[in-house]
Formats: structure tokens, sequence, C-alpha cells
């Protein structure tokens, strides 16, 4: 048993490969099989005329809007929280931590609800923003960017963190010595070295923020045009029974974030090659 | 040797216990979103008529959610022996798919609805904002929560109302209603997406300044909220909501539940059933309680779905199907 163990370099590489592509397909690939399946009896017309109604584009409009800008506000912030994770020690840091992987734990509807309450008209920050800017954010765009972006916060620190940790702080210093600004050693030194995580990061936050449901319609109003969300016209679909154009909803949402998700990989293995230069 | 015992003794129990639990006998509800507390005294008062009756023991499961999304889970085999919804579009929808009988708002009375409701408004105490019915609702100023027709039954019903009504003062002019359903949702500034949900955006957020919405959800907020907060407003005249129930054929009839099934939704017309939901706030259809009730539930001009609009495959096809009445009131440039 034991010496052919010790032959293979990749031990079980059969069963393994086999496992993972079974695994994949019971639980990716077929459900989503389905989808196309489901659409393809509406015919090619149906599909047609339901992904390119007025409500449909606006609402791609506003979840692929507020998505990205969701992914660019936490790829920049996140950074800013990884980077004090990593760099800096003071009172209450594993707190900080913590509190960064709450957006993960938090049921979506929970999130949506407290958000609201926070800020509807009446709520704690609706009010001064509403009596002193004049700015509305629930049952507004801006709600629905605020609600994405508070479920995208982990992703780009969690990804992000690591790198940074391992990081010497012996290259840093090099850079100085060799006369190297600090803002040459962040985007000459820091920046290239983080940047793979930072976008496997951002595009984990722009596919989540995607196919965000729960704690957006709650904050959004769901008004025609302006504030639907895609995800929420896939339910208003299947409230008319309309499973066809549910699932030519679906099919448009995946094909889109496959895109996007393929786009951002190639980019990040773009920039890893980059680096190894 | 013993422990072989053990567990041979141990599943003749379980075998025992399952046996005995095999003849009670079992009945799904699957119910929309307000009906919790109704269903739950209906199960209780149930399950000692029948036992006096058959000596049978029978308890009763409900389940709650969206009218439409209950609709779409017994479709995809959800094993519900009775469905008691919103709208009758959902049974419809359900027995289109042959899993209830076509002929099934035949099979009770009053179009298998035991009970009816209807919409009302409610306001901040005081009514500061003089809302007294549905042509208030459109004062440019006020501030309407409904939740949204596409996504909730009882939105649909609020839609239909306001536009029964629009039409009865305009002469059955449809352009005339359009104009004024349109006005009534420019002044809605979150469409939620159930009757739930609307609710608690004029409740506990404290946004709007009439909510409009089922009877008994309206009651329930009163009561529950406390009665300085909020008024009811009854308008002059709104639609006769009729939530119906139906048992489930193809369900029932597989589990053996057909006969009690259908005797549990019978009990929803007797006087103990009827008195059940009137203190739950749901229109009584007997008389002699509607009497004892009167007081509750204020005379309104009621009209009925069919009257107005034919039917709710008409109603559904005409005002929220795509391109219908609803979407073109939001359209752009209209």
């Amino acid at each position: 048993m034991a010496r052919t163990r010790r032959r293979n370099i990749l031990p079980g590489f059969g069963i393994s490969t086999g496992l993972t592509l079974g695994y994949l397909s019971l639980l990716v690939l077929i459900p989503l099989s389905a989808a196309f399946l489901r659409t393809a009896m509406g015919g090619w017309e149906h599909f047609w005329t339901t992904v390119t109604a007025p409500r449909l584009i606006a609402s791609y409009k506003l979840t692929l809007g507020a998505s990205l800008g969701a992914a660019l506000i936490n790829a920049l912030f996140g950074l800013l929280v990884a980077w004090v994770l990593a760099r800096y020690e003071f009172p209450g840091k594993s707190f900080v931590d913590a509190l960064v992987d709450l957006p993960f734990a938090l049921p979506t509807a929970v999130a949506g609800i407290s958000l609201t309450a926070i800020y509807s008209e009446n709520g704690w920050f609706g009010k001064p923003l509403m009596e002193n800017f004049g700015v509305k954010v629930a049952f507004t765009p801006l709600g629905v960017l605020v609600a994405l972006t508070f479920v995208g916060l982990p992703f780009v620190v969690r990804s992000v963190q690591p790198v940074l940790e391992d990081l010497d702080k012996e290259t840093e210093d090099a850079a100085r010595s060799l006369g190297a600004t600090r803002w040459q050693t962040f985007t000459r030194v820091i920046l290239p070295t983080v940047l793979p995580a930072l976008l496997t990061g951002f595009a984990l936050a722009f596919a989540r923020a995607i196919g965000e449901y729960g704690s957006v319609v709650f904050i959004s109003g769901n008004l025609p045009l302006r504030t639907e969300i895609t995800p929420l016209l896939i339910i208003t679909k299947l409230e008319q029974y309309d499973y066809a154009g549910a699932t030519a909803i679906a099919v448009v949402m995946l094909v889109v974030s496959f895109i996007m998700l393929l786009a951002i990989n190639l980019l990040q293995a773009r920039s890893r090659r980059y680096q190894e230069l | 040797m013993t422990t072989f015992r053990k567990i041979t003794a141990l599943a003749v129990l379980l075998l025992a216990f399952s046996t005995s639990a095999f003849a009670q006998k079992q009945l799904l509800n699957v119910s929309y979103d307000p009906t919790r507390e109704l269903y739950q005294d209906i199960g209780a008062a149930f399950a000692a008529a029948w036992k006096a009756k058959s000596g049978e023991t029978v308890s009763t499961k409900t389940s709650h959610s969206g009218s439409g999304s209950q609709a779409r889970a017994v479709i995809d085999g959800l094993q519900a022996d009775v469905v008691s919804l919103a709208l009758a579009y959902d049974i419809d929808a359900i027995a289109e798919r042959g899993i209830i009988a076509k002929d099934w708002q035949s099979r009770l009375p009053n179009n298998s609805t035991p009970f009816t409701s209807t919409m009302v408004f409610l306001v901040r105490k005081g009514n500061p904002k003089k809302i007294k019915d549905w042509n208030d609702l459109v004062r440019p100023g006020v501030s309407v929560i409904m939740p949204n027709p596409k996504t909730s039954g009882g939105a649909r019903w609020n839609y239909l109302a306001a536009w029964g009504y629009a039409l009865k003062q305009n002469n059955n002019d449809e352009n005339k209603a359009k104009e004024f359903v349109r006005a009534l949702y420019k002044n809605v500034p979150v469409l939620d997406s159930g009757a739930r949900g609307s609710t608690t955006t004029f409740v506990q957020r404290g946004i709007g300044d009439v909510l409009v919405g089922w009877e008994n959800e309206a009651y329930l907020a009163v009561n529950e909220m406390g009665k300085d907060k909020f008024d009811i407003v009854v308008p002059s005249m709104s639609i006769l909501a009729e939530p119906p129930v139906a048992v489930v054929d193809k369900v029932a009839n597989r589990h053996g539940t057909a006969a009690v099934a259908k005797a549990y939704l019978e009990f929803l017309y007797t006087e103990q059933g009827q008195e059940i939901g009137a203190k739950r706030f749901y229109r009584p259809r007997l008389k002699s309680i509607a009497d004892k009730y009167a007081a509750q539930f204020p005379p309104i001009k009621l009209f009925t779905i069919n009257e107005v609009f034919g039917n709710w495959q008409n109603a559904q096809k005409k005002h929220f199907s795509d391109g219908g009445m609803f979407d073109q009131i939001y359209a752009p440039g209209s």
C-alpha cells in the first residue's frame, strides 16, 4: 500500500478528479443547465422580448452600476482596512478583525432591515443627511449602493490581508534606502504585490453584489425603472408563473457574471505574470 | 447479545410509536401571509370538533408566505392537503397544472371563500392629513404606502380597489381611471414586496401618511401597536376581497385525507368557524355572526372583482401582466 502511494507524485489523481468533476456537476453545472433548458423551452422570441424590456434594461444598469460602484469602494477601503489590520498593533484589534467578517455571517435580510432603519428619513443617519444635505439614501439607488457595499466588505479585506502580512517590511525599507519616496514605495513595491489579491477581492465583492437580493429589496423601495434590481424582476416573473421569463433573466445574469469573472481572472493572471518577470 | 436485545426492543418500540402516529391524521394547510393567527385557532377548534364527530385525531399544520410563492411551492410538489390563498388567480394556477380540479371554486359555497375582507386605510393618530377617501390619496403631498402589485396579492387588491373607485367616479371612463391610478402610485415612495413589509414601513419606520391594506392587517396593527398611534379610515367604497380555499385533490387523494380535508374547509363555514374568523377581523359570510360582530365591521359599499373586472384571469392579464396597465403607468414619458 505504502509503496504504491509513494510511486505516485499525485496520489489518487483519477479518483480526486472524478470526484471534483462529479461534485461540481451535481452542485453547479446541473442546476445551471436546468436554467438554460427552461429558458430554451420558452423560445428565442420570448427570451429576447423578456430580457430587453425597458424595466429590465433599467435594472441591469442599476444592478451592474451599483455593484461596480460598491466593489470599487470596497477595493479602496478594504485595502485600507487590510493595511491597518496587517501593519499596526492597537488595542481591540482582534475585535475589529472579527467585525470585518460580520457581513458574511449576518442573514442578508437582517442587514437590509437594519440599514433601512438607519438610512430611512426618520433613521439615525437618514434624518441628518436629509435635513442638512437634502440627500435621500433609503429607497433611492444610493441605498442600493450602501447595501451592496455592506455585503461586499469582507471579500477585499480577507483576500488582501494575508498578502500584506506576508510582505516583508524589509522590502519597504530596501525601497526607502534606495531613495524611493513613500508614494513610489507604495505604487512600485506594495501595490504590484497585492494587486492580484486585490483583484480577487474586487471580483468576489462584485459577483456577490450582482446576485444580492435579501438586503437590497428592503432598502431599494422597488420602484419600477428607478430602484428595481434584476433579481427582484426574477421574483416578479415567478409571481406571474412565467418560469421561462424568470430563467431568461437568470441566464442573462449568469452570462454577464461569468464574462465579468472571466475577464477579472485573466487580468489577475496577467498581473501575476508581470510580477514574476 | 444484550445489545442486540436492546436494539430489538428499541426497534419494536419505535415501530409501535410510528404506527400510532400513522393512525393520527395530519393536514397541511398552505396559506398566505396574514392568516397565521386565524388558522392556528381554526386548527385547534376543528381538531376538537372532528374528534367528537368521528373519533379520529387530526392535527393541522400550516405554512405561511406570499400567496404566489405558496402556489408555486404546491405546483412544485409541496404536499399540501389544503390551500387557502389570497387570490383565486393563484389557486387557478395550481388547477391549471391538474393538481386541483378545474371546478374547484364551485365546490364550496360563496365562490369557495368562507370569509371576506376589504382594503382600508390606516392613518397616523388624529388623521393630520385629513384622509377620508380614495381621492384624498392622490392629493399632492400625501405619501401613500402600498406593496408592489407585481409581487404581492394584497397589493393587487389595493390596486383593483382604487381602479374600481375611479371607474365609478368617472362613469366607467378607463382613461380617467388610469390617470387616477397613475397619480396614486406617484405618491407611493416605496413599493415593498409584500403586505407585511408595507405594514413595517408604515408602522415601524414611520414613513408615509397612509397605509392601504387588508382590513384584518389594519386591525392587527392598531391592536398590537397601540390604539393611541393609528386610526383606521374606511373609504366610501372598496373591493370585496375574497381569499379562497380549496382541497388539493391530487395530494389529499394520495394521503387518504380527502374527506377530512373537505370537512376542515366546511368547518370554516360553520357558526363556530365563522366566529373564529370574525374575532380575527375577517368578515364572516354567515348572517348570524355578521350581525353579532356588526359593530366591528363598519358598513362600506363593496364591489366584487367579477362585477368590475369580469374575473381574476382578466384582471391579471389586463393590469398586472408584462406591459399591462401597471407597467404602463410607470412607463417613462407617460
